[in-house]
């Protein structure tokens, strides 16, 4: 059973995670992820679960390592200048192989930077969520439905491949409210996690979470096991929506909400005879490299449009070799890229003036 | 015959990293005892900390995390909240837990969280070879306070049990230290304590170890022991700072 309701993303985002079978939540105020918090605080107490305000965004990870590494289905949520705080956390998290989400509601940088959506925490997720070589699952809704639907996905994906996941939303998901079909997951039936530190009840060998390996070539088999993984993540799960992308000579690449925006104006240059489609990575890591791949048949010009001064538009150029020209327009956090900006762009291209 | 002495299980049978002389080796045994003592082995996760003891987790029989530096009373909170009938305890230096980790340490009190921290205050930094810590006393000489601890320069050393003592949250919060045998006594008597009152869900409970560090301070093990009589025990006086009694429930 499902039921559809008007609520706000942040809500949304925390019931969808609560019937994913989430029941711990760690997390520490922050605009303008706030309302997710509060939800967890509101509603975790009543159906057994665990909500609780950490002193810092570093102790609320911590939490969330502990939790997880116990066996739990453990989250945090935060917004840009938290998730900084926290990639010490992620980075043990992704070194000992623990499971768990975090949501980064993304908010402008660089330092303080300021409340309104921005897209700028791109290269930190998919290149740099803490020191050392790893990845981390990165989901980039862009409706509040998809982002529903992401996070039991996201909590899946995670205890599959013993890693952390992150939904990349941003403070316009966050804030904005939109009809959203929740749906009944039952009693989620949580995998078997043996690997866990919950107490041995003197029936196996003790287990051990952990980074530290002393002896380099320990540790660099270990890595390689991790980077193993990794490719065969590349090669399952990479996700991405096609619009109006199958004969489109000019794909404009755009991820989370900026694609709205995006798919509004590749709309009306279709209206206007002009052969454009909007190509929107779902996962950011992995990069849906095929969907690139596949687009550059068709496409002769690439153009990225984000809220930050231009990161996805690298991978999108590696993605396809730079064998087409890949052009990029954009705003800073706050500042929303206009469907007429982005036609002006395809036009222009179109043109032949780019 | 029956066996008089043997080593307890919860404790692997390995041989430590450490050095010769450092009373690691002595608190470990007595949480390990405690926990055989308690019949709690197979529902103890030990929280190892960043620091010489971050290799713990290859010495205690029972399942172990290790934490980033500082913040293992947040992860062994993470824990006890998933886990709320386990026994969890975090094993950190001075360094670990009242540098780095001073918010997560202070916090997790302040909570009445309801594990049990193991603090070894030996006054220095080892794993790294000897730096100031936060509990350095003042005038000792370190790697990084070559002329001695100018407290006018460097701040004075923070007595951590009588800090922690003034928060709510906390169940006891007792000193103690391993340079003689009733003392070490007293040591596996607090611990065992401390473990009794988290299964009875009481709250926070800290046992700080006043401890030496021979290789760091440039002394044999017997006369750091010394030093540590002279120096440590005047300005971090033995005793029970907080106790909240065996009857008061949470």
């Amino acid at each position: 059973m499902s039921e559809r309701v008007l609520m706000k993303g942040n809500e949304a985002l925390a019931e969808a995670a609560i019937r994913a079978g989430c029941r711990h939540f760690f997390g520490y105020p922050i605009t303008p992820q706030t309302e997710l918090a509060a939800y967890m605080a509101k509603k975790m107490p009543k159906i057994g679960g665990v909500y609780l305000q950490a002193e810092s965004e570093v102790a609320a990870v911590n939490m969330v390592q502990g939790a997880a590494a116990a066996g739990a289905r453990a989250m945090t949520s935060t917004s840009s200048p938290g998730i900084s705080l926290k990639t010490e956390g992620i980075s043990y998290m992704a070194g000992a192989d623990v499971p768990c989400l975090i949501v980064n509601v993304q908010r402008g940088g660089p330092g303080l930077g300021g409340i309104q959506p921005s897209q700028a925490d791109y290269w930190q997720a998919t290149r740099a969520l803490g020191h050392g070589d790893f990845h981390v699952l990165v989901f980039a809704p862009s409706t509040i439905q998809e982002m529903v639907d992401l996070v039991a996905l996201a909590f899946d994906k995670a205890d599959q491949y013993r890693m952390p996941a992150m939904i990349l939303a941003d403070g316009m998901l966050g804030q904005m409210m939109e009809p959203v079909e929740l749906r009944d997951m039952g009693d989620v039936q949580l995998p078997e996690k043996p690997w866990a530190a919950c107490g041995h009840q003197n029936k196996r060998k003790h287990n051990i979470i952990n980074s530290l390996y002393l002896q380099a070539s320990e540790l660099e088999r270990l890595v390689k096991e991790r980077f193993a993984r990794y490719e065969t993540i590349k090669a399952e799960e990479q996700r991405a929506e096609r619009y109006l992308c199958d004969d489109a000579e000019i794909v404009v690449v755009a991820f989370g909400a900026t694609s709205r925006v995006v798919k509004a104006a590749v709309k009306e240059a279709r209206a206007q005879g002009i052969k454009a489609g909007c190509l929107r990575p779902i996962t950011l890591w992995p990069f849906p490299v095929d969907a690139m791949r596949e687009a550059a048949k068709t496409a002769k010009h690439f153009l990225t449009v984000e809220m930050n001064m231009g990161q996805m538009v690298d991978d999108v150029k590696l993605s396809i070799d730079c064998s087409r020209p890949v052009s990029f327009f954009g705003h800073t956090g706050g500042v929303i890229p206009e469907p007429g900006e982005v036609l002006a762009q395809i036009q222009k291209i179109a043109g032949g003036k780019e | 015959m029956a066996v008089q002495f043997h080593r307890p299980h919860a404790l692997i049978d390995t041989p430590t990293h450490y050095c010769p002389g450092c009373p690691h080796g002595i608190v470990h045994r007595l949480v390990a005892e405690s926990i055989d003592e308690l019949g709690v082995e197979g529902k103890t996760v030990g929280i190892a900390p960043v620091g010489c003891s971050v290799t713990a987790y290859n010495y205690f029989n029972c399942d172990m995390i290790q934490a980033p530096h500082g913040r293992a009373p947040a992860v062994a909170t993470g824990v006890k909240r998933a886990l709320p009938d386990s026994l969890v305890f975090s094993y950190q230096g001075d360094g670990d837990l009242i540098a780095i980790g001073t918010a997560e340490a202070v916090h997790s009190a302040t909570r009445g969280e309801n594990i049990t921290i193991i603090f070894i205050n030996n006054a220095i930094y080892g794993m790294t070879g000897g730096q100031m810590a936060p509990t350095s006393l003042p005038g000792q000489v370190t790697q990084t306070t070559p002329y001695g601890r100018d407290v006018h320069y460097s701040g004075y050393p923070i007595r951590v049990c009588e800090l922690l003592s003034t928060l709510d949250g906390v169940a006891l919060a007792q000193r103690v230290t391993i340079d003689t045998v009733p003392h070490v006594r007293e040591a596996k008597k607090a611990i065992k304590k401390a473990f009794e009152y988290q299964l009875a869900g009481k709250g926070f409970t800290i046992v700080e170890v006043v401890s030496s560090c021979p290789t760091n301070w440039g002394l044999s093990p017997v006369d750091a022991l010394q030093w540590l009589r002279d120096n440590m025990l005047p300005y971090y006086p033995l005793g029970v700072y907080k106790d909240i009694g065996e009857e008061a429930a949470k």
